[in-house]
């Protein structure tokens, strides 16, 4: 075991799958001789040379493109898209590409690469850099998205995420990237994907999170639990292929439901949420689930942030309110 | 017009002074009075004093992110002494200089990198066609084709400016934007500053191309590599582009040869990717430098340096101050711009979020 921050945790994934998996390569913008802007891929250039750890010219579509045409002939590429933000130019090859190779060639090419980068805001950054974009990447058929909340997770989602052959979309937030820290175990493990996490198991009110929500999410769960209320906290930690069953169940115990995410709110994860559970706990329901998400507009600048970022004082007004009803 | 003398293809590089400030091509000296060089030397110098300034605002933790300009005002302050009033500026995030020159305030830079956006709106007449900091790479360019086929075809003779990086000539936005214009024809002038590293990568890692210019050849475009350093050689290619531009002859593709002497952003350690010697190379090349060398040798410079820095930093600093001491933020400025039309549901997030506060008001 060994004391790890999200960065640690994801640098020591791939670290392993560099080691055990020599079709493993790295690459993207500073991720070699850098180690990245956040310093996830800090150490692996210099351990597994500058074949499998490297830097790209800077061109988000021809990294992701190029990858899938590593994908296609033998080779396992985690690239980088530096900032949530930057990835867009990226899209057409995901789209158009990335996502139905397999469909496109029935089956004869597969796609196992991973797409990571950091995602979400709080950390008063420049424009571009604050963005929750997992809703765009969950809609599109043929792609896996993956979210996690604590190194241990980060840690083995990653491992997962590399060897699924099915491509992967690996969110982290970056704004809790340093700011937990937790005793993962060194050896290889890995969490499967489509899995969501019961956090804390309760009676009132099922409130769904992922990412660097869920942090706020306990923050709120101190004054629900002053408040006696009763909190069923799940962590979705993949977002597509979404966990129904977990969700399912637990509104079925509640009978409420209470969404917390950063992103835009219309036409967001909430609203699939929300739609899940209309169509299978429709008769279970007590109240009207309520999403806490951002409002429909561009993330703010630093100073607009604190009206735009969600507080735990919010998610426990809106707790209180649903449970309320 | 002196592209004919520089093909990218044979990797010249325009240059007027040397790194003393002695002039090594005097046929090409641009025609400049003694009173508008020590004006531009003044414009160069203030723009260094300005930035660092910023730099230490961020250390001082009273300004988030700011990326730092020292070492590229040659091409800044000769980009703006060539434009007219109505051209366009569409900058990437490394021009301060040029957009001073337009009429943007220090003070409207400090709000911008201090995290408000009304910061990009411009409030001097002057600067009502800058773009705003384009910080998603390489997409300014294209904006710069369209505005370029719009001036075109409402008759005007307007020139657009847009700026690069390095690394951004590895984006297909780049190569698009320089097919695009030329094909219209468009009256663009297209600047890469090529500073040496995007972040922490080098240009030897972005391209195998003999130089950034010669990216314009391909296209069927003029370009031209200058030495973005030597204020007098940035000077004639961007009036000599400019002319080019203005009087219908298609866009133009500037490589502007720099080093940047500060950090990518004040969140980036250089030290990890690059050397203490070649930084100290560079540093014999600074601008600012070279040509005090020509004013010095020439006689001109007959001002008191120390005390226009005190002089420019005392109004950096009240600017400064303006912008820490501007409006807070209100709830609105996150709504209010979205839409020219703002929709319901948007109306309806607003007041519910009022409500939240009014709730937390009450608590306390």
């Amino acid at each position: 075991m060994s004391v790890m921050t999200l960065v640690k945790a994801i640098n020591n994934a791939l670290d392993i799958k560099l080691t055990e998996d020599k079709s493993v390569v790295v690459y993207g913008e500073d991720v070699g001789v850098e180690g990245g802007v956040f310093r996830v891929t800090e150490g692996l250039q210099i351990k597994h040379g500058v074949e499998r750890v490297f830097d790209s010219p800077l061109a988000e579509s021809a990294i992701v493109g190029t990858a899938l045409g590593m994908a296609i002939s033998g080779l396992r590429p985690v690239v980088e898209m530096q900032f949530d933000g930057f990835a867009y130019p990226a899209f057409n090859q995901i789209i158009s590409n990335v996502a139905r190779i397999h469909n496109r060639s029935r089956g004869r090419f597969k796609a196992p690469m991973v797409i990571r980068f950091p995602y979400g805001g709080g950390i008063n950054a420049l424009e571009h850099h604050s963005e929750s974009p997992e809703a765009l990447y969950s809609h599109i058929p043929g792609l896996k998205v993956v979210v996690p909340s604590t190194p241990h997770d980060a840690k083995g989602l990653l491992i997962a995420a590399i060897e699924s052959d099915d491509p992967v979309i690996f969110m982290e937030p970056k704004r809790i990237y340093r700011a937990i820290k937790q005793e993962v175990s060194d050896d290889k493990f890995s969490i499967p994907l489509g899995k969501a996490k019961v956090l804390n198991e309760g009676t009132d009110v099922t409130v769904i999170a992922f990412g660097a929500m869920i942090r706020e999410c306990q923050k709120a769960m101190v004054m629900t639990k002053e408040a006696g209320i009763s909190v069923e906290l799940i962590d979705l930690r993949t977002i597509y292929p979404i966990d129904k069953e977990t969700v399912i169940n637990s509104i079925k115990k509640t009978g409420r439901l209470v969404i917390v995410a950063e992103a835009t709110e219309s036409f967001s994860v909430g609203s699939e949420l929300i739609a899940i559970a209309n169509e299978g706990a429709f008769l279970h329901l007590e109240a009207p689930p309520r999403r806490v998400m951002g409002f429909d507009t561009i993330v703010p600048l630093a100073q607009g942030e604190k009206h735009y970022m969600i507080s735990p004082e919010q998610i426990f007004y809106e707790i209180e309110k649903t449970v309320k009803f | 017009m002196i592209f004919k003398e520089f093909n990218p293809l044979d990797d010249k590089m325009l240059q007027i002074i040397d790194n003393d400030g002695k002039v090594i091509n005097p046929e090409l000296m641009p025609d400049l009075d003694d009173e508008t060089i020590v004006k531009a030397y003044k414009e160069m110098l203030f723009e260094r004093v300005a930035d660092e300034m910023a730099v230490s605002y961020q250390r001082q933790g009273r300004m988030y992110t700011f990326p730092p300009n020292q070492g590229q005002e040659a091409i800044h302050i000769a980009a703006g002494m060539n434009m007219k009033e109505n051209d366009w500026v569409a900058p990437a995030f490394r021009e301060m200089g040029v957009m001073l020159s337009r009429g943007v305030t220090m003070k409207e830079m400090f709000l911008y990198y201090n995290g408000n956006e009304q910061g990009s709106n411009f409030s001097d007449p002057r600067a009502k066609n800058v773009l705003p900091i384009a910080i998603s790479i390489g997409t300014q360019y294209q904006h710069a084709a369209g505005i370029g086929y719009s001036i075109k075809y409402q008759g005007l003779k307007d020139v657009v400016f847009p700026f690069i990086g390095d690394g951004g000539t590895s984006t297909g936005d780049f190569y698009e934007a320089l097919n695009f214009a030329t094909v219209w024809g468009a009256p663009v002038v297209f600047t890469i500053q090529n500073n040496q590293y995007a972040i922490s990568v080098p240009v030897s890692k972005q391209t195998k191309s003999i130089n950034l210019a010669v990216k314009s050849v391909a296209a069927g475009m003029t370009g031209i590599k200058v030495d973005g350093n030597d204020f007098f050689a940035m000077y004639l290619a961007y009036k000599d582009a400019a002319e080019h531009a203005r009087s219908g002859k298609g866009p133009v593709l500037i490589e502007a040869v720099t080093y940047r002497r500060g950090a990518h952003t004040t969140s980036d350690d250089p030290t990890k990717y690059r050397t203490k010697e070649e930084e100290d190379k560079w540093g014999l090349s600074d601008p600012l430098i070279r040509l005090k060398k020509y004013m010095d040798a020439k006689g001109i410079w007959k001002e008191n340096e120390k005390e226009l820095i005190a002089e420019k930093k005392k109004d950096v600093d009240k600017q400064f101050l303006e912008a820490e001491n501007f409006t807070p933020y209100p709830l609105s400025d996150v709504f209010d711009f979205m839409y020219v039309d703002m929709p319901d549901d948007l109306k309806r997030q607003k007041e519910e979020y009022e409500q939240f506060l009014t709730w937390k008001e009450n608590r306390k």
